[in-house]
C-alpha cells in the first residue's frame, strides 16, 4: 500500500465518521443510533489501522484492537442490554427539530474547520487534514447530548464525543501514548456502567428517562 | 460593439436626453391645463410621453453601445454649484433600462388611465406621471450630490402623489404615509453619506466644489470613514430598493399605486437606488474592504429568500409583484456583492462577470416585472380585483393578457429560453467561481448561499405558478371574473413588446453582453464581453468553453422542432377529442369552489418555512349540523400572515416615537408668553454659545 | 470528428433517448413484479400501452385552455431535449455545449413549470394537489442539486457535462469521499425528482397520495401518451445522468467506440434499475411531510460532499 493511498483511505474513512456523526443527529430510532455509533467505531479502528500501517507505530494497532472491541462489540451490547431490560421507548426526542439541528452541525463543522486552519498549515504528518473532522465529531457529539430528551441518546453522544477525541489524537499526535489510551479505554468502560446504573436509578426515581423530569429537582422557590 | 456614436453627426447623447427629460418636465407643467377634454388628451398626451422616452431611450442606448462618457454643465442651480450633468456607461445603462420600460409604460398608460376617466380626475397622473419619469432620469444623470439629490426627491415626491392616487382608499393613505416616511428616512441617510465623502474630499468647501461625484472620486477616504460612507449609502438606497428588512413600505405602496405606476416603481424607480450602489461603492469608494461585499451578498441573499417567501403565501396578486421585486433585487445584490468580493481580492475577471450578471438581472427584472405589473393592471382593469381567491378561469376570457402575462411568469421563473434564466445562470457561473478565493472562510461559505439562491429560484416559479394557475386557470371563483373582457389594444401592445424584448434578451445574450461591456469596464475594469461570445454568438461562455456553457437560440430550436415533429406526426391520424365533464370521483357536481385556490396552493410553503412568517390562522366549527347531528356543521377558516419584521424593527421605533411625542408634548401649553420664553432661551443659549 | 459523425452520434443520443427510455421503464416494472412475487407482463409492455394510448380518441375536460393542451407537446419536448445533451454514448456530443448541468435543470423546470400549469388548468382539487406538492418538491430538491452540481464542478473546474465526463474518465484510481457523498445525494435527488417511492408513487391513483399522477389525471389519448413518454425519459435521463457523473468510464470518445459505449450503458442501466427496485421495495411511501427532511438530508450530504472536499482534499 503506497503513502497516496493510505492517505485516500484515511480521509474516506473520516468522511465516513463525520457522516456517522450527522447520522446519529438525524437518527430516530433508538436501536438505530447504536448501529450507527458502532459503525462509527469501526470506521475508526479502522482508520487508527491504517495509521499504525503507514507510519509504522506498533501501539496504535493496540488502540486499534481495543477500539474495535469496546466500541464496536462491549459498548453497543452493552447499551442494547440496557435499553431492553428497562424497555425504553424505542423513539428518540429531539428537544430541537432534526433539520435545524443539521443546519448547526454543518455550521459547526465550517467553524472546525476554520478552527483548525492553523494545525493544518504547522503539521508535517499526514493525517492532518483530518483533524477538523476530529473537532467537528467532538462539537456533534456535544450537540446531540445538548438537544436530546432521553438519557440514553445523551450517553450515546457523550462516547460519540469520545471517538472524536481519540480520532483528533491519532489525527493530530499519530495517537497517545497506549498507557493513556489503555486508561481512556477502562474509563469508558467504567462511564458505561455507571451510565447504566445511573440510568437506572433515574429510571426508578422518576419513572421516566426524559431529564426534562430532572428540573423538578431543583429546590421551589 | 461600436454602435456609430451620435457625435460623428454633432450631437451630443447627452443634450438629447436632457431635452427629453425638459419636454417630460414641460408635459407636466401644462398637463393642469387640460382638465375639460380629458380622453382627447390621454390619446395625445402618453404617446407624446413615450416619445420622449423613446428618444432618451435610443440616445442612451447609443452612448453605452459606443462606450462614451460626457461631462456637462448646466449653469443653473445654487450659485456656485451648476447642475453637473455626465452620462457615462453606468448612467447610461440606467437611463437605457428606465426610459425603455417607460416607452412601454406609456403606450400602455393610454389606454389603462382612459379607465379612470369619470371616476377620478386624471390630472394628478397626467402631472405626476412625467415628473416622476423625469426626475428617474435626472437623478442618473446627476454628477454632484444636490442635483443627485434633486432628482432624488422629484422622483420621490412625485411617486408619493400618484400612490396617494386613490386617495379615497384609508389604505392607501396609509401605505402612501409609509412610503414617503421610508423614502425620506432613506434620502436623509444618503444625504449624509455624500456629506461624509464631501468632507473628506477636502477641495474647496468653500465653493461647494466637494459636493461633485468628480470630486468625491479623487478623495483619498480613510477606511474607517469610506466604510461609514458605504453603509450610510447602503442604508440610504436599500431603503429604497426594498432589501430586508427596510422592504415594509414596498408591499403597500407598489400594488396602491395605479397599476402603470406600479409596473414604474417595481421595474425602473427600484433600479435608481441599484445604480446609486454601484455609483458609490464601485465608482467612487472603489471597494476598499471585503465586509462591504459580504454584507451586501447577505442582505441580498435574505431579500432573495424573503422576498420570495411572502410573495408564495400572497393572495393579492399585486402585492404577490411587490414581494417578488424584493426577491430580484435580493438577486441582483447577491451579484453585486459576489462582484465587489472578487474586485477586493483583484480578480478583474471574475469580478466582471458578477457584476454583469447583476446588471443583467436589473435590466431583465425591468422587463418582467414591468410586463406583470401591467398584465395585473389589465386583470384589475377587467374584474375590478386584486385578490385572487376570487379570479380563476380569466385565460378564457382574455387571450392576450394571458399569454403575455405567461411570458412573464416565465421570465421571472427563471426557465430558458427567457431572459430571467440568463441573469440567474450568470449569478451561478459567478457563485461557481467562489473556489479560487482565496480565503477559506469564503470558499466553505459561498456555496451554501449558492444553494439559497437556487432554493430562491424555484420557490419564485412556485410563486408565478400559483400566480398564473390561480388568477388564469380553472374556472371563474366568482360572477365578475366569468364576465371579464379583454384589454383596448392601447394596453396589449404596451406589454406585447417588453414580452418581445425579454424573449430576445434571453435568445441573444452574448450580444446584450457585448453592449453593456462598457458598463462593467468603466466598474471593475474588466469585461467579459470577449469570452462570453469566445464560441460564437449563439453560445454563451462567460469565462471559457470548457469551464460552462449555454446556448439558448439551439435550445429553442431543438424544443420547437421536437414539438412541431411530435405534433405533426401525431395529427397525421385524426383522434377525435370529445369535450366532457372533469372526473368527480363518481360523485357528481364539481363546484370552482372546490378548486385549489391561492391559500391552498401555499400551504405546504407555509407549513415548512412557517417560522419566517407571522401567523394566525382559526378554525371555527358549530360543531353538529342542524339536521344530521352525525356531521359537522359550518366550518370557518382565517388565516392572516404577517410581516414578521414589522413587529421585530418597526413598532418598537413606531411605540418610540409616540413616547418621545408625548414627552414633548408637555412642552406645549398653549399660552403665548412660555412659547416667547422658550425663545428667548434659545436665543441667550446660542449667544452664550458664540461667545 | 467531423460534422457528419458529430450529427450521426446526436442523432443516436437522441434515439437511445426517446425509444429506450420505456423499454428501462418495463424493466424496472418487470423487476418490481419479480420482487413483489407477481407474474411480470413483460418488459415490452410499456411500448404497447403507448401505442395503445395513442390510438384512442381524447376526452378533454370542458374547461381545458390550450396551456393544458399545449403541455404535453413541451413537456415532452423539453425533456427529449435535456436527454439530448447528456454525453451518455459519446463524450464528443455536439449539443452538450448547448446546455451545462444548471441548464438542464433549468430544463426540468419548464416541464415541471407546464405540468403544474396543466394540474391547475381543469380546476379540480386533484389537479392543483398535485402542482401544490410537485412544486414544493420541486423547491426542496433545487438546493441539494445546485450543492451537486457544486461539487462536481470543483473536481472538473467546470459545470459542462462532456468535460466533467472526460475529466472523470481521467482519473484512474480515486477513492473520493466527496463523490461518494454526492453520489448518495444524486440517488435521493433522483427518487424525488422522478416521482418514485418513497417521495412518490407511480402506480398509485389513490386520491391523497398522488403527487405527479394527480398533475396528469385529466389527461388521456395522445396527451396521456406523450406525458407518460415523457415521464419515462425523465427517469431514463436522469440514470444517464448519474452515469455521466458517476460511472462515464466507457463512454466513448469516437463513433468507432459507440457501440461497445451502447453496451457498457445497456449493463449500467440494468443496474440502475435494480438499485432502484431495491430502494422501492425496501421502503414505503413517506408521509408528504417527511419529504422535507427526505430531501434535507440530501441537501446535508451534497453539502458534506462540498464541505469534505476543501476539507479532506
Amino acid at each position: 500500500m503506497t503513502h497516496g493511498i493510505s492517505i485516500q483511505l484515511n480521509n474516506f474513512l473520516a468522511a465516513f465518521i463525520l457522516l456517522t456523526s450527522f447520522a446519529l443527529l438525524a437518527q430516530r430510532r433508538i436501536y438505530g443510533l447504536l448501529v450507527i455509533f458502532a459503525w462509527q467505531g469501526f470506521f475508526l479502528s479502522l482508520s487508527s489501522a491504517i495509521v499504525a500501517y503507514t507510519a509504522d507505530i506498533r501501539h496504535l494497532y493496540v488502540s486499534a484492537a481495543l477500539t474495535l472491541l469496546l466500541k464496536v462489540i462491549v459498548l453497543p451490547y452493552i447499551l442494547y442490554a440496557l435499553i431492553n431490560k428497562l424497555n425504553i421507548f424505542r423513539e428518540v426526542e429531539p428537544l430541537v427539530n432534526i433539520p435545524t439541528t443539521m443546519l448547526i452541525g454543518v455550521a459547526l463543522v465550517i467553524f472546525s474547520y476554520h478552527l483548525t486552519a492553523p494545525v493544518r498549515e504547522l503539521s508535517t504528518l499526514f493525517t492532518r487534514t483530518t483533524l477538523a473532522v476530529a473537532l467537528s465529531t467532538v462539537l456533534l457529539g456535544f450537540l446531540m447530548m445538548i438537544t436530546r430528551k432521553k438519557a440514553v441518546t445523551q450517553v450515546i453522544g457523550f462516547l460519540a464525543m469520545e471517538n472524536g477525541l481519540f480520532f483528533a489524537a491519532t489525527s493530530a499526535t499519530y495517537g497517545m501514548p497506549l498507557v493513556v489510551e489503555l486508561g481512556v479505554a477502562l474509563d469508558i468502560l467504567i462511564a458505561a456502567l455507571i451510565f447504566g446504573i445511573f440510568i437506572f436509578q433515574i429510571r426508578t426515581t422518576f419513572d421516566t428517562l426524559d431529564l426534562t423530569e430532572m428540573e423538578k429537582l431543583k429546590e421551589d422557590s | 460593439m461600436s454602435a456609430p456614436a451620435l457625435t460623428t453627426l454633432g450631437v451630443s447623447h447627452t443634450e438629447i436626453i436632457l431635452t427629453s427629460v425638459c419636454a417630460l418636465l414641460l408635459c407636466g407643467f401644462l398637463a393642469p391645463f387640460f382638465h375639460n377634454r380629458e380622453k382627447f388628451f390621454t390619446s395625445l398626451f402618453f404617446p407624446v410621453i413615450a416619445l420622449a422616452s423613446f428618444v432618451s431611450f435610443a440616445a442612451s442606448f447609443l452612448a453605452v453601445g459606443s462606450g462614451l462618457t460626457e461631462n456637462y454643465l448646466i449653469s443653473a442651480g445654487l450659485p456656485g454649484l451648476p447642475f453637473h450633468v455626465r452620462l457615462d456607461p453606468l448612467s447610461g445603462f440606467f437611463i437605457t433600462v428606465v426610459s425603455l420600460l417607460s416607452f412601454f409604460v406609456s403606450i400602455y398608460s393610454v389606454g389603462y388611465v382612459k379607465t379612470f376617466i369619470g371616476r377620478q380626475p386624471i390630472s394628478v397622473i397626467a402631472v405626476f406621471y412625467p415628473l416622476f419619469i423625469a426626475g428617474m432620469i435626472m437623478t442618473l444623470l446627476a454628477n454632484d450630490a444636490f442635483f443627485f439629490l434633486m432628482g432624488w426627491e422629484v422622483m420621490a415626491i412625485s411617486s408619493y402623489f400618484l400612490v396617494l392616487y386613490e386617495d379615497r382608499n384609508p389604505k392607501n393613505r396609509r401605505a402612501a404615509l409609509l412610503y414617503v416616511v421610508m423614502a425620506h428616512v432613506g434620502a436623509l441617510s444618503i444625504l449624509l453619506s455624500f456629506a461624509v465623502m464631501a468632507g473628506l474630499g477636502g477641495v474647496g468647501q468653500e465653493t461647494f466644489q466637494g459636493y461633485t461625484f468628480d470630486a468625491m472620486r479623487s478623495a483619498s477616504h480613510t477606511p474607517f470613514w469610506a466604510g461609514v460612507a458605504f453603509l450610510l449609502a447602503f442604508v440610504g438606497f436599500g431603503a429604497k430598493a426594498g432589501v430586508v428588512p427596510l422592504h415594509v413600505w414596498l408591499p403597500e405602496a407598489h400594488p396602491a399605486a395605479p397599476s402603470n405606476v406600479s409596473a414604474l416603481m417595481s421595474g425602473a424607480m427600484l433600479k435608481t437606488a441599484v445604480y446609486g450602489i454601484l455609483r458609490v461603492t464601485f465608482d467612487i469608494l472603489h471597494v476598499s474592504q471585503l465586509w462591504w461585499g459580504e454584507l451586501v451578498l447577505i442582505v441580498g441573499l435574505l431579500s432573495a429568500i424573503m422576498g420570495v417567501l411572502y410573495a408564495i403565501v400572497e393572495n393579492d396578486l399585486k402585492r404577490l409583484l411587490a414581494y417578488s421585486s424584493v426577491e430580484n433585487i435580493g438577486i441582483i445584490l447577491v451579484g453585486m456583492g459576489l462582484a465587489m468580493i472578487f474586485y477586493f481580492f483583484h480578480m478583474p475577471l471574475l469580478s466582471a462577470l458578477a457584476v454583469t450578471a447583476a446588471l443583467y438581472h436589473a435590466l431583465n427584472h425591468a422587463m418582467f416585472k414591468g410586463l406583470l405589473f401591467m398584465g395585473a393592471g389589465s386583470v384589475l382593469h377587467a374584474t375590478n380585483e386584486r385578490n385572487m381567491e376570487n379570479m380563476g378561469g380569466l385565460i378564457h376570457k382574455m387571450k392576450w393578457t394571458s399569454a403575455i402575462f405567461l411570458a412573464g411568469a416565465l421570465s421571472i421563473s427563471a426557465l430558458p429560453p427567457f431572459n430571467g434564466f440568463v441573469s440567474e445562470w450568470l449569478t451561478f457561473q459567478a457563485f461557481l467561481m467562489s473556489p479560487s478565493l482565496t480565503s477559506q472562510r469564503l470558499n466553505l461559505l459561498i456555496p451554501l448561499g449558492a444553494a439559497l439562491l437556487a432554493l430562491t429560484a424555484v420557490l419564485s416559479a412556485s410563486a408565478f405558478v400559483k400566480a398564473f394557475g390561480v388568477s388564469f386557470l380553472g374556472q371563474a371563483r366568482s360572477k365578475h371574473c366569468a364576465e371579464a373582457h379583454e384589454s383596448p389594444w392601447s394596453m396589449r401592445i404596451g406589454m406585447l413588446l417588453p414580452a418581445v424584448v425579454c424573449l430576445l434578451l434571453g435568445v441573444f445574450p452574448s450580444s446584450v453582453i457585448n453592449w453593456m461591456s462598457s458598463t462593467s469596464s468603466l466598474l471593475v475594469g474588466e469585461t467579459i464581453a470577449k469570452s462570453a461570445s469566445g464560441f460564437g454568438w449563439a453560445w454563451l461562455t462567460p469565462v471559457a468553453a470548457q469551464r460552462a456553457s449555454y446556448s439558448a437560440p439551439m435550445l429553442l430550436l431543438g424544443i420547437i422542432s421536437v414539438l412541431v415533429i411530435v405534433f405533426i406526426t401525431l395529427h397525421a391520424r385524426k383522434n377525435a377529442i370529445h369535450r366532457v365533464p372533469p372526473w368527480d370521483c363518481g360523485y357528481g357536481g364539481l363546484t370552482p369552489r372546490m378548486q385549489y385556490n391561492s391559500t391552498s396552493f401555499a400551504m405546504p410553503s407555509r407549513l415548512i418555512f412557517g417560522f419566517f412568517f407571522r401567523l394566525k390562522e382559526t378554525v371555527k366549527t358549530d360543531l353538529f349540523h342542524k339536521r344530521s347531528p352525525a356531521f359537522p356543521g359550518k366550518m370557518k377558516y382565517s388565516l392572516r400572515v404577517r410581516d414578521r419584521f414589522w413587529g421585530l424593527l418597526y413598532m418598537p421605533v413606531i411605540d418610540a416615537v409616540f413616547r418621545m411625542g408625548k414627552l414633548t408634548a408637555k412642552l406645549q401649553h398653549g399660552r403665548i408668553h412660555i412659547y416667547l420664553a422658550y425663545s428667548f432661551a434659545t436665543v441667550i443659549i446660542l449667544l452664550l454659545m458664540v461667545l | 470528428m467531423n460534422i457528419l459523425e458529430q450529427l450521426l452520434t446526436e442523432a443516436m443520443q437522441i434515439a437511445l433517448t426517446a425509444l429506450a427510455a420505456p423499454l428501462f421503464v418495463g424493466w424496472v416494472r418487470m423487476l418490481k413484479c419479480w420482487s413483489q412475487g407477481r407474474r411480470a407482463p413483460g418488459i415490452l409492455q410499456p411500448y404497447r400501452n403507448l401505442l395503445k394510448l395513442f390510438s384512442k380518441d381524447i376526452l378533454l375536460a370542458e374547461n381545458a385552455s390550450w396551456v393544458f393542451r399545449a403541455t404535453p407537446y413541451v413537456v415532452f419536448g423539453t425533456i427529449l431535449m435535456a436527454g439530448s445533451v447528456i454525453p451518455v454514448i459519446s463524450s464528443e456530443l455536439p449539443l452538450s455545449a448547448s446546455a451545462d448541468i444548471i441548464a438542464l435543470v433549468a430544463l426540468f423546470g419548464i416541464a415541471r413549470f407546464f405540468t403544474a400549469l396543466a394540474g391547475m388548468d381543469v380546476g379540480t382539487s386533484f389537479g392543483g394537489m398535485g402542482s401544490s406538492r410537485e412544486m414544493m418538491i420541486a423547491s426542496l430538491a433545487e438546493p441539494a442539486v445546485l450543492m451537486t452540481a457544486f461539487t462536481v464542478s470543483l473536481f472538473s473546474h467546470s459545470t459542462s457535462l462532456s468535460v466533467i465526463v472526460k475529466y472523470v474518465q481521467g482519473l484512474s484510481f480515486f477513492l473520493s469521499p466527496s463523490m461518494a457523498f454526492v453520489f448518495f445525494a444524486f440517488i435521493l435527488i433522483m427518487l424525488a425528482e422522478t416521482g418514485r417511492v418513497p417521495v412518490d408513487n407511480p402506480v398509485t391513483h389513490l386520491e391523497l397520495t398522488m403527487i405527479h399522477e394527480g398533475m396528469i389525471l385529466e389527461y388521456s389519448g395522445r396527451h396521456l401518451a406523450l406525458m407518460e413518454w415523457a415521464g419515462m425519459m425523465k427517469l431514463f435521463v436522469f440514470s444517464s445522468l448519474g452515469i455521466a457523473l458517476f460511472s462515464p468510464w466507457g463512454i466513448a470518445s469516437d463513433v468507432a467506440g459507440v457501440p461497445f459505449a451502447l453496451l457498457l450503458v445497456a449493463l449500467k442501466l440494468t443496474a440502475i434499475g435494480v438499485i432502484v427496485v431495491l430502494i422501492e421495495t425496501g421502503m414505503a411511501k413517506m408521509r408528504i411531510f417527511r419529504v422535507p427532511e427526505f430531501l434535507g438530508t440530501a441537501f446535508l450530504l451534497a453539502t458534506l460532499g462540498m464541505l469534505s472536499h476543501f476539507m479532506l482534499e
